[in-house]
């Protein structure tokens, strides 16, 4: 089962990105690429060469890879549908968290290995955000923790031993906002960074991977859509009511990243980005949930 | 004896009555004139003359003001020096009219402090192209971003440079000229067929608005009437495009904070707009639709019946995708105090159009120097206080409402008769000009004031033909907005203000 959720995983998240475009255009009184629209590009990627700036050393070469590996072995470490990951161990979250920073550090590090204005100035960027997000992150995970009495990101969203509805509402409540936040800054989606703009210079994370092209440039499309999954997922996790039923339980998760993945659309054609020196407010007001949930968690 | 000449936007003086002072005097004479809230419009060198008693070549400089108060111009010339002390220190508006005249010319303004390219010319003695003393800052944590003159996406060519702190920019310079085609130079000897088209097509989003000032200058020139209703015909197409872009520019605002309803309404109504400019004359962007004497096409009444239809139908879309954008709170926060350009800072620079409009400046050369036949057509002129992004995105809005209301009044109301007053209808053929005359022409386009100022040598032939788009006021003003902004709002100052490097670079 736990390997079904990585297939699973790895099979839909590019649909994600496709499900956001079609309410993105449905806001916006447009038709929308097709829901494939992602997977046809890296199918195009893939077939294509690279070329790298003359500046660049195997650093660069090696930001896409390390970023891709880092985040699907970050899945590996998130339960589904109530069931436990792949694998399963005391402390596991912190391994999940530090795996996407290391995905993040490869892709800052291949950045700024161009040399290039642009990509340094959205590593910067980049880093400064995931500064505040991860302790953010972290903070949000503890409760489930206070909750679960164990530290395994497997135990810690399960309905059965950890958090439910029940008895912690409250806290699951908060954590879903504070994730959502989160995932909205990490995913480089409004109103921290605008995925479709074309100005270098307002781009956060589309900037870092502007002199990627080809086989790297798909990993990287292909690691944002695993990343976006692992977060939806992480929501989704906290959301889950506790279910008998193997097949209803799966059905629920399933709906409950569907929905962050259309929540994630209205708020992107509902709002304008922010200015950049306000998303670490947002940030900031996700903390405030997190820490909050903390408080209730701990009797 | 005055020292200078007044004319009304769109006649002609004989070059001989226009007074000669000395260099010192016409400085003081600019100086008081600019302290009376006059604007520069022009400053230039006049053709070369042959002075046969000499036997040397000279020349005269001019400078054109507007006097918005008095709704006249005021014209002076003094005799080319080699060198003179520059104008700028004391009057900034003139900064790139002097770089102009010293990249032309070779006549030196000594003491400019930014003596640099204005454009690379295709021409033996300009600059390499691209190469430019550039301002630097240096010290801790002090870096420097350069963008273009390539970009990404379809835009023109021209180069920005950013002296950063952080994310914080403590100058912009921005080089252009990349895009210069030579076109007074090509104008001089005319007007011939060629003429026309190169006005339509020297910045494509204002065809209008160029084609128009030529028009009044060659009218003006040529002692040529211009019929009623083709004059009110030009009036709607000048505001059929400033609709088109104004309402482009507040969706391509809306894009560029990734605010996705307004962006993608506004992106379609645009084309409504030209598809109503299309309607008139068959083109979207109004071409061959002005000419000398009035328009080359007519319209009937139901012609003007449906124009008024389609309008309606697009400008109450336009309204629900602006108030909607209005209405939402991230927009605001993301607009209000980004780029902010005061009103003195606007005054010394300048700057004209909506730009101007959104600091205080109450210049709109619709209602201060009508051209001829427009007297009592004048249109509200709104101005705002802020001189921030918001301020320049609800002066378009504004702007929209005033334009769709006078197109309406103008169509329900179109003077009877012929469109044109010249013989044979028809862009190419132009009457003769009157030898050694000056005219100036002002047009208030969608961006800002076009001004044309033309003098006709001894054959009635143009001797010297200025073009002024208002971008070549304006670009000055996006370096000022930036100081102190945050790098990363860069493209949304831009955008409010939306220039044209053609324009500018001619």
């Amino acid at each position: 089962m736990a390997a079904f959720h990585l297939v699973l995983a790895l099979v839909l998240a590019p649909l994600l990105a496709g499900i956001i475009n079609r309410v993105k255009a449905r806001f916006g009184g447009r038709m929308g690429k097709p829901y494939l629209q992602l997977y046809y590009d890296i199918a195009k990627l893939l077939q294509k060469g690279a070329v790298y700036p003359t500046a660049s050393s195997w650093v660069f070469r090696a930001g896409p890879v390390v970023g891709l590996a880092a985040t699907a072995t970050a899945l590996c470490l998130l339960p589904f549908a109530g069931n436990k990951a792949l694998f399963a161990f005391t402390g596991d979250f912190l391994l999940a968290a530090y795996l996407l920073a290391m995905g993040r550090f490869a892709t800052v590090a291949a950045a700024l290995d161009t040399g290039s204005a642009f990509e340094g100035m959205g590593a910067s960027r980049e880093v400064a955000f995931a500064a505040l997000a991860e302790p953010v992150f972290l903070l949000g995970l503890m409760p489930l923790g206070l909750i679960a009495g164990t530290y395994s990101l497997s135990f810690m969203l399960s309905p059965a031993y950890g958090a439910n509805w029940g008895n912690d509402w409250p806290v699951l409540i908060l954590l879903s906002v504070a994730f959502f936040f989160v995932t909205l800054v990490e995913n480089c989606r409004i109103p921290a960074d605008d995925p479709n703009t074309h100005l270098e210079l307002t781009m956060i994370h589309e900037v870092m991977v502007l002199d990627h092209g080809g086989v790297e440039l798909a990993f990287i499309e292909y690691g944002a859509a695993l990343k976006l999954w692992f977060f939806a997922a992480l929501i989704s996790g906290v959301l889950l009511p506790s279910l008998e039923n193997q097949y209803a339980s799966l059905a629920a998760s399933l709906a409950g990243v569907l929905a962050v993945v259309v929540a994630i659309g209205v708020v992107e054609s509902v709002m304008a980005r922010l200015r950049l020196m306000r998303v670490p407010q947002i940030i900031t007001l996700a903390g405030a949930f997190a820490a909050l949930a903390c408080l209730l968690s701990v009797r | 004896m005055a020292n200078h000449i007044t004319l009304m936007n769109g006649t002609s003086v004989p070059v001989h009555s226009i007074p000669s002072l000395g260099i010192g005097e016409f400085s003081q004479w600019l100086t008081d004139e600019l302290h009376n809230r006059a604007r520069v419009c022009a400053f230039f060198a006049g053709p070369q003359e042959n002075d046969s008693q000499n036997n040397r070549t000279s020349r005269m400089l001019y400078a054109v003001l507007a006097r918005d108060a008095e709704n006249s111009l005021a014209v002076a010339a003094t005799p080319a020096p080699q060198a003179y002390p520059a104008f700028t220190p004391a009057m900034p508006a003139l900064h790139l009219f002097e770089r102009e005249l010293y990249e032309e010319t070779g006549i030196e303004p000594t003491g400019h402090p930014w003596l640099k390219p204005v454009r690379f010319p295709a021409t033996p003695h300009g600059p390499a192209i691209g190469i430019a003393d550039f301002f630097t800052v240096t010290g801790e944590d002090v870096h420097e971003v350069a963008v273009g003159p390539i970009h990404a996406g379809i835009i023109e060519c021209g180069h920005f440079r950013f002296q950063c702190q952080g994310e914080v920019v403590m100058h912009l310079e921005i080089s252009l000229g990349y895009h210069h085609r030579g076109i007074e130079k090509a104008l001089q000897g005319g007007p011939t067929k060629r003429t026309l088209p190169f006005m339509e097509t020297l910045a494509g989003d204002t065809t209008i608005g160029h084609s128009w000032a030529y028009s009044t200058i060659i009218e003006a020139l040529a002692h040529l009437p211009v019929a009623p209703r083709g004059q009110a015909l030009r009036a709607v197409a000048l505001e059929l495009e400033r609709l088109a872009n104004h309402t482009g520019d507040l969706g391509a605002l809306a894009g560029d904070i990734g605010y996705l309803p307004t962006s993608a309404f506004c992106g379609r109504l645009r084309g409504d707009f030209l598809n109503i400019t299309a309607l008139l004359c068959g083109n979207r962007f109004g071409r061959n639709l002005v000419c000398p004497g009035g328009t080359a096409v007519a319209a009937d009444a139901a012609l003007c019946r449906t124009m008024v239809e389609r309008l309606h139908l697009a400008a109450k879309d336009v309204e629900g995708a602006a108030n909607l954008m209005w209405r939402t709170g991230s927009v605001l926060s993301r607009m209000m105090g980004i780029g902010t350009v005061p009103e003195k800072a606007a005054r010394d620079l300048g700057l004209v159009g909506p730009a101007a409009r959104a600091s205080g400046l109450p210049c709109d050369a619709r209602s201060t120097h009508p051209l001829p036949g427009m007297r009592g057509h004048d249109l509200h002129t709104h101005t705002l206080q802020a001189g921030d992004v918001f301020a320049r995105a609800t002066m378009r809005h504004k702007e929209i409402q005033e334009s769709v209301a006078f197109i309406t009044r103008m169509l329900q109301s179109l003077p009877e008769g012929e469109v044109y007053s010249h013989p044979t209808p028809g862009c190419s053929n132009t009457p003769p000009l009157a030898p050694h005359t000056l005219a100036v022409a002002l047009v208030e386009g969608w961006r800002g004031e076009v001004c044309h100022v033309a003098m006709t040598g001894a054959q009635g032939n143009f001797a010297r033909y200025k073009v002024m788009d208002p971008s070549f006021h304006n670009w000055i003003g996006l370096a000022m907005a930036l100081r102190g902004q945050q790098i990363s709002d860069f493209p949304l100052c831009n955008k409010s203000f939306n220039l044209s490097y053609c324009g500018h670079d001619l």
